[in-house]
């Protein structure tokens, strides 16, 4: 199995606070990839190093190969960045945006020509192709931003919150083409704050927290990791009212049903009782809050808490 | 799709620094504002100098003669300031994250930057001078003369609009960029551009004879009213390939180092 990414102990510090304090990654080539992690965690941080925009105070990393500190030139010739906010030319139309980047990516005239209307169709932008971007929605900015890192078929695509913005249907047609990329052989390597993305999308998902990986695998993977069920009380009208994860034993789940019982919330009339699966959501809050999320406390119920609505 | 991953070819020579110059010069077309006022302020200006102050300074009418070649670096000094603003809004807008992740000389988004400044320049610099010759600018210098004007007013438009966008890629926002623009707007009147240096205050003479502007000024007017150059031409012309020098390098070291702030 090659490694598209390889990265070891990669520090770095802003000022006081170490936002990344030795961080590991694998990913394996031709796969999905999605980094989670609460606002401020350091997934722009990581991606900045990883496409040597920023060099790491410590560790190594090896992107398509090539050493980030040590090769910058080849590991460009190999991957393309759509950042977090949209880096497009306002002043140029979509078309132009997409000709220039694709005479900079090497393409002849008339090829980097065809290529733009390929994606403009792709994107859903060919009626706005002869419009100035200043003049496009924040959506639509979005698709020619990914567009643009989309012009070659590169060995590793990076793309920081490429959904954030885009509607539903733009975040559908999103995903089939990150999808058939990665059929082609593209690695892509994704941030998001939308965890059924990640769950949707990615091969491996990876939780950044205090500057380190949490936890590290499938979605299956993770949501095993959180133990068991999660029991949910809602209200005539369908509100949550309490949610509770279980470690996964009949004597967890029997403590979650006595805690409730204890808040006398399941009493009330219409009140109903649901047991599910732990979504990502849950792994991730648990993750995140700073509990260690795999080791339920003595009453067999997971700490912390996940979520409790008045 | 079916197509395999292919790593990015290499360029051939110039292929980034003319599409970084077709953006740059779509930029300056589009952008009709800056364009006219690049023309119309340094033309008012000439005016306002020869027909207000021009009687009062040289009372026999021949002010326009001296004034030219200071309108002339005023109006390149509009140009640069504005090349800075166009720097540091790619600075800020993460458009120069892209470049940076791509394997494109350091150099070329300034170079096309520049080279649409210097031919934006040389267009108001050619409006001034049609302008002055209507309002009574009676210059006698030879065609060879000419095109030496021609020649030295391009190199300092070369020079201080490379600093400028260097300047761009340093200033913290476009608007910071715009402010450090008034030093070149202001460098002009301590010279020779729009007074005889010999009527300033001694501490003034001295930064005066000692600043880029003043042998430039007395290279052109030397070149189109045959007065005196003396040392002035190649004092001029190691100023310029200073500033250039100097600003190259910066400017690549500053595009490598800095990465995009939002
Ligand atoms: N250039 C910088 N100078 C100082 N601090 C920085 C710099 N870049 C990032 N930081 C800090 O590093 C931390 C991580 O930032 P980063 O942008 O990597 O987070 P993130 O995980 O991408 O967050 P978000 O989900 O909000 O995009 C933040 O606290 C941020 O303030
Ligand atoms: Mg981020």
């Amino acid at each position: 199995m090659t490694l598209a990414i390889d990265a070891r102990g990669l520090r770095k510090r802003f000022g006081r606070t170490d936002v990344l304090a030795g961080l590991d990654l694998a990913v394996p080539a031709g796969t999905v990839f999605a980094l989670l992690g609460p606002n401020g965690a350091g997934k722009t941080t990581t991606i900045n190093i990883l496409t040597t925009l920023v060099q790491a105070d410590a560790g190594t990393a090896h992107v398509a190969g090539f050493d980030v500190a040590a090769e910058p030139e080849e590991v460009k010739r190999r991957i393309s960045l759509t950042g977090q906010s949209a880096a497009v030319d306002e002043v140029l139309t979509g078309t132009e945006n997409l000709v220039m980047m694709g005479r900079l990516s090497g393409l002849g005239r008339t090829e980097a020509r065809t290529r733009a209307a390929e994606l403009l169709e792709r994107f859903g932008l060919t009626d706005a192709a002869t419009r100035r971007v200043g003049t496009y929605s924040g959506g639509m900015r979005r698709r020619l931003d990914l567009a643009l890192s989309l012009i070659l078929a590169l060995p590793v695509v990076f793309l920081d919150e490429p959904t954030t913005g885009l509607d539903t249907r733009s975040r559908q047609e999103l995903w089939s083409v990150i999808r058939s990329l990665a059929d082609a052989g593209t690695t892509v390597f994704l941030t998001t704050q939308y965890l059924e993305e990640a769950d949707r999308l990615a091969d491996r998902i990876a939780v950044l927290d205090n500057g380190r990986i949490a936890a590290e695998g499938t979605a299956d993977e993770l949501k095993a990791r959180i133990g068991g069920d999660v029991v949910e009380l809602r209200d005539a009208g369908g509100e949550l009212l309490v949610e509770l994860p279980t470690d996964g034993t009949v004597h967890g789940l029997r403590a979650a049903i006595d805690e409730l019982d204890r808040r006398a919330a399941s009493g009330a009339p219409g009140v109903s009782v649901t047991i599910r699966r732990p979504s990502l959501d849950d792994v991730f809050l648990a993750i995140t809050a700073g509990g260690s999320p795999a080791t339920p406390s003595a009453d067999g119920l997971a700490r912390p808490e996940l979520i409790e609505s008045k | 799709m079916t197509t395999l991953v292919q790593t990015r070819p290499r360029l051939s020579p110039f292929t980034a620094e003319a599409t970084f110059i077709n953006r740059s010069f779509l930029h300056s077309v589009r952008d009709v504002e800056a364009l006219l006022m690049a023309v119309v302020l340094p033309v008012m200006l000439m005016l306002m100098f020869t027909f207000i102050f021009g009687n009062a300074i040289d009372p026999s009418g021949g002010y326009v003669d001296y004034v030219v070649p200071g309108i002339i670096l005023l109006c390149a000094g509009f140009g640069a300031s504005s090349t800075a603003i166009s720097v540091s809004r790619d600075m800020t807008t993460g458009i120069i994250d892209r470049f940076r992740t791509m394997p494109l000389r350091s150099g070329a988004v300034l170079t096309g930057h520049v080279v649409a400044s210097l031919a934006r320049n040389l267009f108001a610099t050619g409006v001034v001078i049609a302008v002055a010759l209507l309002v009574g600018f009676r210059p006698v210098a030879s065609p060879l003369e000419w095109l030496g004007v021609f020649a030295i007013v391009g190199l300092y438009i070369l020079a201080i609009t490379y600093l400028f966008a260097a300047i761009g890629l340093a200033a913290s926002t476009p608007d910071a960029a715009s402010g450090y623009g008034f030093i070149l707007l202001f460098l002009p009147y301590i010279s020779s551009a729009f007074v005889p240096v010999e009527t300033m205050p001694g501490w003034l003479q001295w930064i005066a004879e000692n600043q880029p502007i003043t042998p430039v000024i007395e290279t052109i007017r030397g070149l189109l009213m045959h007065t005196p150059i003396g040392d002035s031409a190649w004092l001029a012309v190691v100023w310029c390939l200073g500033i250039i020098a100097v600003s190259v390098v910066w400017g690549a070291w500053l595009f490598r180092r800095k990465a995009g702030r939002r």
